[in-house]
């Protein structure tokens, strides 16, 4: 099988990640969001590596993983501070930079 | 073969599920469609010689990361859905042909561009197999990448402590304290603690109140949280209702025994009906 086929369906998961980011106002779904991206982008890497024959692709995807690891923790952890002073998950409604 | 029949199945899962993500209304929902996408993503990492990540794949996104986003979910209430109200004018249509933009140039681009008809493989690359070769390479190229990383996590687990973290303002009354409270100041008909709800020999909830010995259920029995919600259930099935027969042999008892025997005699008739 022509291993585009998996450079297009990481496109069009990393499109509709985008439009999740752009359109929900739930800061938890923009947020999953923001991690399918980030697993588009790892499908990418995947395949290249396979495509080219090296094992690079498959490395900097496990670093992505990592790093998405210790960004949900810290952005979890932003929602969860944010939702104790305004009893909201919007967007909309963290808009003062201040608690 | 195998591998067109795994990608033709799988992807169309993963693209169902990233746009159940964007449109399901409730943020519940949404994970739920996430977390196929990220099985089905590494059902392809596997197809496509990358074990060890298909692996980590399940493990960290589906097992940890997902698992995270739905406690959250619940801390801040499964029913919290997005209100539909349009902040900017007009976004989601520009969103719309943004993101229509975005797919038609990158698919065009890889479509379009000289790549290998067919990969290469990795069997060159990783000749003792996949775990051992990303090993190697993680231990030696990227070492440092990999350190840092490490001190990233560390970093990462203090800051979300940090963040979390609340300082108790009042000071927490200790067991003996509320005793003593309960004691000076409540009613009396509370000081051994309130009627604890719902233990009957069909039930055993929270939600249904439970029976004095007169009969009628007991308010103090249940949260006020569940009454105020609604979602507190009637005790009323689990009572007994005595059948005319009950009745009548409760009327015999009474007139022949004292006052006190009621209790034993109720004990007995249990026991038959069981």
């Amino acid at each position: 099988m022509n291993p585009t086929n998996y450079l297009v369906l990481s496109v069009i998961l990393f499109a509709i990640g985008a439009s999740g980011v752009l359109i929900r106002r739930n800061a938890l779904v923009a947020f999953m969001s923001v991690e399918l991206m980030l697993n588009a982008a790892n499908l990418a890497f995947v395949t290249f590596a396979r495509m080219h024959g090296n094992l690079d692709g498959q490395i900097v995807a496990f670093f992505v993983m990592v790093v998405a690891a210790a960004e949900v923790v810290v952005g979890l952890a932003i929602i969860v501070t944010i939702f104790r002073t305004r009893r909201s998950a919007s967007v909309d409604d963290a808009s003062l930079l201040k608690l | 073969m195998g591998e067109a029949a795994l990608f033709w199945i799988m992807a169309p899962i993963a693209v169902l599920g990233a746009l159940g993500l964007v449109f399901s209304r409730k943020a519940v929902h949404g994970a739920l469609c996430l977390a196929a996408t990220m099985v089905s993503l590494a059902l392809f990492y596997i197809a496509q010689e990358a074990p060890f990540l298909g692996v980590v794949q399940i493990v960290v996104y589906t097992g940890a990361i997902m698992m995270l986003f739905l406690f959250v979910i619940m801390l801040v209430g499964v029913d919290s859905s997005d209100s539909r109200v349009e902040t900017i004018r007009g976004q989601r249509v520009a969103a719309t042909l943004a993101i229509l933009g975005v797919v038609l140039l990158l698919s065009a681009v890889t479509i379009r561009a000289t790549l290998p008809e067919e990969p290469a493989g990795l069997a060159q690359a990783s000749p003792d197999g996949n775990v051992p070769a990303i090993a190697d390479l993680i231990f030696g190229t990227y070492f440092w990448a990999f350190e840092v990383v490490a001190a990233l996590l560390i970093t990462a687990a203090v800051g979300a402590m940090t963040l979390t973290h609340r300082e108790r303002i009042f000071h927490r009354p200790t067991q003996k304290e509320l005793s003593i409270k309960r004691f000076s100041e409540g009613p009396p008909e509370e000081a051994a603690g309130l009627p604890v709800p719902g233990v009957y020999a069909r039930h055993n909830a929270v939600d249904t109140p439970a029976l004095l010995p007169d009969g009628t259920p007991s308010e103090a029995s249940i949260n006020r949280v569940l009454v105020a919600r609604g979602a507190a259930r009637s005790s009323d099935e689990f009572r007994h209702h005595p059948t005319p027969a009950d009745v009548e042999a409760a009327a015999e008892g009474e007139t022949d025994e004292p006052a006190g025997q009621i209790g034993a005699d109720d004990d007995a008739r249990g026991g038959e009906r069981a």
